[in-house]
């Protein structure tokens, strides 16, 4: 292994393919799903106060603070956490936090990619015709099914939506997909196209691959959801016996304010958590993304260029789509599915869709949207474990690329067999997902604020500017943030662990699904630790002798 | 819809787009990198795949 700083390898070609790269990791199925069921469930339209609060109090001074230790760390010769967080925190253990940032991305990908495939699944299936009712596929044998027990249409029309879901993910029993003959056994193919495919960009680079992907990936995109949002605007009232069921019916479900719900603790804690996880914030990506910078290149427009663009996505798109029309054409009912990004998203939608004109177009078009909001969010997952692999073993991309398709192909496997109830996914998610995501955040902004320090964190930030960040942000960095999510880890240790915590203990897939991550997480603290050893004997760790590379 | 849901949801949609407008206005607007600050993939080691085009 040479001596020669491994950031001083890729680097992004333009100012706006990073800019797009982070709002792709950024903008996900959250956006379109998670943000109106949450705003939805406390407090409507009073939801976007605290919203916006926790936006401009937490999540765009945490941004600023991950891209100003990525391009720190980038420019000292580490693309990868660990090495980052060693050249900020000079203490051997840092590196070993950065191990945290690893396994987040890692993990994450293992089932995010699976939920990616049901989205691009929903979408052929529209262009097959099989989600549509009436039109002889698949849906329309369920529905028949349905209509022996159910008292109406409309019922034999949801639980058909739902049984489909149920066989396309196989959430009847474990191993229902890979069983010969099972209807979601049959797009297997799509997940396998959607891992290749992550790979492939992966494998072209940061440049090639991410980079020229997210320019087209992004604007497709916005122009696909503003296309399904131009539709929804113009539904008027589709039944003229529900009048109340039209547009501004729809929009007045969504945004209709209900102030009581402010005085509640609850409303605070979800909105910060919706800013929290919209952002990507400590997920140990953007602080990947912001290593490939040179010393010049402005972040602080940067990374509030990217967080507006994901804002976009969330309040102007999902904010208008999702929810009026699925209140246009369900009503109250839509009330019923949005407790669940998957339930609003897979089970609703489709309902919906079939009872619009050309809804097998824009049925297409929304799954789609879906897809590439994963796939720009999915693919960003990767490049931490990569650059680490690279630079911390010496690796080539081909072997780097090829070690981590074997972990995550086996992650991926372990997800879709146990697809019982969803029960891995689910339990992947809420200890990944939610928690450590948090201790993620937790650990960057103290390493920020307190062993980086604001005064040199002001200063790093500010190399290359294109606009100043107030001084106050950096007090906030140092005292609030942290405390602000030391408060929303513990009230949520408190009101969602125990119970999660007990169902380990009764579910059989829960607990292996734990001990898969207990194991994930060792591999790596190994892994981190030799690597660790490499830098120090090579000499890439006395950094602070070496001159910044750009 | 009631004029609070109006006044709430332009309000907001209002924010978000003109943050988004002023950021992308001000990003596009910028100078292009000077030639002697362009690094590109022939000149810096990317460690991108050589056969990717």
């Amino acid at each position: 292994m040479s001596n020669k700083p491994s950031g001083g390898g890729e680097q992004w070609a333009t100012r706006i393919g990073v800019i797009l790269a982070v709002a792709g990791s950024a903008v996900g199925l959250g956006n379109f799903l998670r943000f109106p069921g949450q705003a939805a469930q406390n407090g409507g339209g009073a939801f976007m106060i605290p919203y916006f609060i926790s936006l401009l109090v937490m999540g765009i001074p945490l941004c600023w603070a991950e891209w100003t230790m990525g391009r720190y760390g980038g420019n000292r010769g580490f693309n990868s956490a660990p090495g980052i967080y060693s050249t900020i925190w000079r203490h051997r253990i840092a590196k070993y936090l950065g191990a945290i940032a690893l396994l987040v991305p890692l993990v994450i990908y293992m089932y995010y990619v699976l939920i990616e495939a049901w989205c691009l699944g929903y979408a052929f299936n529209y262009l097959t015709g099989d989600l549509m009712i009436g039109s002889g596929g698949e849906i329309d044998r369920l529905v028949e099914q349905a209509k022996e027990t159910s008292s109406s249409d409309a019922q034999a029309a949801a639980s058909a939506y739902k049984t489909f879901f149920g066989n396309f993910v196989g959430s009847n029993q474990d191993g229902f997909v890979m069983g010969a003959g099972s209807y979601g056994g049959r797009w297997q193919w799509v997940l396998a196209g959607v891992f290749t495919f992550n790979f492939v960009l992966i494998y072209r680079g940061v440049t090639k691959g991410i980079e020229r992907f997210c320019r087209v990936a992004m604007p497709l995109m916005a122009v696909l959801a503003l296309v399904v949002l131009i539709r929804v605007m113009t539904l008027g009232t589709p039944d003229p016996s529900k009048p109340e069921q039209s547009v501004l019916g729809g929009l007045n479900y969504m945004w209709q304010p209900n102030f009581d719900a402010l005085l509640l603790p609850q409303t605070w804690l979800a909105a910060s958590g919706q800013i929290f996880f919209t952002l990507s914030v400590g997920f140990g990506i953007i602080i990947n993304y912001a290593s490939y910078l040179r010393r010049s290149d402005d972040i602080v427009l940067s990374g509030l260029t990217s967080s507006s663009v994901n804002e976009f996505f969330e309040v102007c798109l999902g904010g208008l789509i999702t929810l009026p029309v699925a209140f246009i054409f369900l009503g109250l009912a839509t009330g019923e599915f949005t407790d669940s990004s998957f339930s609003l998203g897979f089970k609703a939608l489709p309902n919906v869709f079939t009872r619009m004109w050309g809804g097998q177009v824009f049925g297409f078009f929304w799954f789609f949207v879906l897809f590439i909001a994963a796939i720009t969010s999915s693919v960003s997952m990767l490049q931490p474990v990569i650059a680490f692999l690279e630079e911390g073993f010496g690796l080539k991309r081909h072997a780097s690329a090829a070690i981590l398709g074997v972990i995550t192909a086996f992650g991926v496997l372990f997800t879709l067999y146990f697809s019982k109830d969803l029960v891995a996914l689910d339990t992947m998610d809420f200890w990944i997902g939610n928690v450590v995501i948090l201790i993620l955040a937790l650990v960057q902004s103290l390493l920020y604020g307190w062993a980086l320090g604001i005064e040199r964190g002001e200063e790093e930030a500010h190399q290359g500017a294109q606009m100043r960040i107030p001084r106050f942000v950096q007090y906030m960095l140092k005292y609030v943030v942290p405390v602000y999510l030391l408060v929303i880890l513990g009230a949520f240790v408190y009101t969602d662990v125990p119970k999660r915590a007990h169902d380990i203990w009764q579910s059989p897939v829960a607990l292996t699904s734990i001990v898969f991550i207990v194991t994930v997480l060792a591999f790596l603290l190994l892994m981190v630790n030799i690597a660790g050893r490499r830098w120090e004997k090579s000499g890439q760790m006395k950094y602070e002798d070496r001159p910044s590379i750009n | 819809m009631t004029p609070s849901a109006l006044i709430v949801m332009l309000v907001s949609v209002g924010a978000v787009l003109t943050l988004a407008a002023f950021c992308i206005y001000r990003v596009l607007s910028l100078p292009p990198v000077e030639d002697d600050d362009l690094k590109g993939p022939l000149k810096i080691d990317t460690r991108d795949t050589e056969d990717a085009d």
